[in-house]
């Protein structure tokens, strides 16, 4: 396909390479630029260097709060989501009846819970009356005031995001169909026990939905916003006031874009620093097939 | 031969020994299977099947019991959640957010199917790089962008209008669905479209009556994903929609429980089910395309 010149293919990709430029690269640089500078809406900007991220990294008490509370989020909810999503779908990969009727149940959650109206649900589900303290006053336990205090507050929005394993688990479910099953029989024959088979076949050959899943997660929970602004408002004591929630209401409540940016930049380097941490570490663990290593 | 006999009748006993054994522990296996399988379902679900159940309870009644199941029925939340708080219906709200979806969805398919098939067929300079970008993209956190973007929009004259929300997608914005199509574009066999080329049609129509005809389900899925995110899309409406008017069903939802309504649990509950069922009718529809989409690209979600 080469008569029609060599920029035909570029002709295709133009309308990416514009939304590119125009809605990401621009902005990209815009948003470092801006960090440096006092702007604030209805205000010219003037260049004050780095004082936004030396009040950042010095001073500001709510950053430091707020970035805690992001790191325990994202250190609690991405391991335990992985690891869930990976024993559901080790359950359901067998020749189970029903197999696509639970594959669905389980998905259903995924479709549904970065919604608004998911978020409402939770926030009644864990209010004072709400469905679960009706639930422990009937069983006899005492009700939990569950946004009233730091750490139940911060479970109530862990959970939502546990509850969404589906999307992660069907990869992992795709993964695991695709592992050749003569590998299993010929350990089988060699006398392994079912648990050293995972070990040793079905965990290695996961390694790359693991990373991939790792990954796409990691970002996501760092940007974690609706939850957080719908069913806790942050709260309580700002225990559940994420740093998007934060840039948010830094950005179009109070208008100092200039310093909310300083702060998105920050998540950005952190999010960009453990997405290379992983990358790098790959190697060492994330085996592909073909690989000579092993 | 005798001897040998009775060495073979007893392996043969051994077998079915160890097979019997095997299979009862596959059977054991199963019922833990089925057990772990079925608790963890219904703890999942019963939020939204509570959901269901409490929308159409009175409000008395929904603090009186965790079952699902109204003593009786009404309709009322719907009837008074449907009018709202504010001069309009929730059917505005519905109607607001098909005007987001709609344009957002055409124009993400027809943007996406164009640049996936220039990466998929094309080489052309700086490629390379700019495929790079696409991944690049799919990580970038949309946090580091927003302000500047708000700020373009701002002095474009867009604010308050749903510009902001379709002119990115009709730029092939969304790199994730590039991606996903460009998966599926690899896996096509290039035989037809060779054939169509040498039988004197263009790139173009190569596309439209070759290519796309085959990438019909890869375009659904890209449709299905877009539809269901755009539906659950809070902050960019939030950024960028001020005047209720406008305000598509996730802002209304937001709006209800900030305002005095927020006393009527059913009411709220009854609007909670009626925003979750397109998506979910969708979902019920088209799962095949959902598990193939996933399967193609990894899903984020």
């Amino acid at each position: 396909m080469s008569g029609d010149g060599r920029l035909l293919g570029f002709w295709y990709v133009l309308p990416y390479l514009i939304g590119l430029m125009v809605f990401t690269a621009i902005p990209f640089l815009g948003s470092l630029y801006l960090s440096f500078t006092d702007y604030r809406l209805m205000q010219g900007a003037s260049f004050i260097g780095l004082e936004n991220y030396a009040d950042i990294l010095t001073s500001d008490r709510t950053f430091r709060r707020s970035f805690n509370v992001t790191m325990l989020y994202v250190l609690i909810t991405v391991p335990l989501k992985l690891a869930f999503a990976l024993f559901i779908a080790g359950i359901l990969n067998s020749k189970l009846k029903g197999i696509g009727f639970f594959r669905t149940a389980y998905y259903v959650p995924s479709i549904l819970g970065g919604s608004i109206a998911v978020a409402v649900l939770w926030r009644y589900m864990f209010a004072d009356t709400g469905l679960i303290n009706m639930m422990l006053t009937s069983i006899g336990f005492e009700a939990i005031n569950w946004f009233g205090n730091p750490g139940t507050a911060l479970f109530t929005i862990t959970l939502l995001r546990l509850w969404q394993f589906g999307s992660a688990m069907v990869i992992f479910l795709a993964a695991l169909q695709s592992i050749d099953k003569s590998l299993y029989e010929a350990a089988a024959i060699d006398g392994a026990k079912p648990w050293r088979s995972f070990f040793a076949i079905t965990l290695p050959l996961l390694t790359p939905v693991i990373f991939f899943n790792l990954i796409m997660q990691m970002v996501q929970a760092f940007q974690e916003f609706n939850g957080p602004y719908v069913i806790t408002q942050g709260g309580p004591l700002k225990s559940t006031y994420l740093l998007p929630l934060y840039i948010y209401e830094m950005a179009f409540k109070k208008f100092d874009m200039g310093y909310a940016s300083a702060i998105a930049w920050v998540l950005f380097v952190v999010i960009m620093v453990l997405t290379l941490v992983a990358f790098w570490s790959s190697k060492h663990w994330v085996y592909y097939a073909g690989d000579k290593r092993s | 031969m005798s001897d040998s006999n009775i060495h073979s009748d007893k392996a043969i006993e051994d077998a079915e020994k160890f097979l019997a054994v095997q299979k009862r522990r596959e059977t054991v296996t199963l019922a833990i299977r089925y057990t772990i399988l079925t608790v963890v379902g219904l703890i999942m679900l019963y939020p939204l099947i509570w959901l269901i159940g409490a929308s159409f309870k009175t409000n008395t009644e929904i603090f009186a019991g965790a079952g699902f199941m109204p003593v009786n029925p009404t309709i009322d939340g719907y009837a008074e959640g449907w009018q709202t708080s504010t001069p309009y219906t929730f059917g505005r709200f519905f109607w607001n957010t098909f005007l987001i979806i709609a344009p957002k969805t055409i124009f993400t398919v027809i943007s996406c199917t164009l640049v996936a098939y220039g990466f998929a067929r094309f080489e052309f300079p700086g490629k390379k790089i700019l495929f790079v970008t696409v991944i690049g993209t799919l990580l970038l956190p949309n946090v580091v962008t927003r302000i500047p973007q708000y700020l373009l929009f701002r002095d474009l004259g867009w604010l308050d209008t749903y510009l902001p929300l379709w002119v990115p997608s009709a730029l092939a914005g969304d790199a994730f669905f590039v991606f996903m199509l460009l998966q599926f574009l690899r896996a096509i066999p290039r035989d037809m479209e060779e054939a169509a080329r040498v039988d004197g049609a263009n790139s173009f129509q190569t596309l439209i009556y070759v290519v796309v005809p085959m990438l019909v389900p890869a375009m659904i899925s890209v449709a299905l994903f877009q539809f269901m995110w755009t539906m659950n899309d809070f902050l960019g409406p939030l950024i960028y929609v001020s005047s209720v008017e406008k305000f598509p069903v996730s802002l209304a939802l937001k709006l209800s429980i900030d305002t005095a309504e927020s006393f009527e649990w059913n009411r709220i509950l009854a609007m909670s089910v009626l925003t979750l069922l397109p998506s979910l009718v969708v979902f019920f529809v088209s799962q095949k395309y959902f598990v193939e989409g996933i399967s193609a690209g990894g899903v984020k979600g």
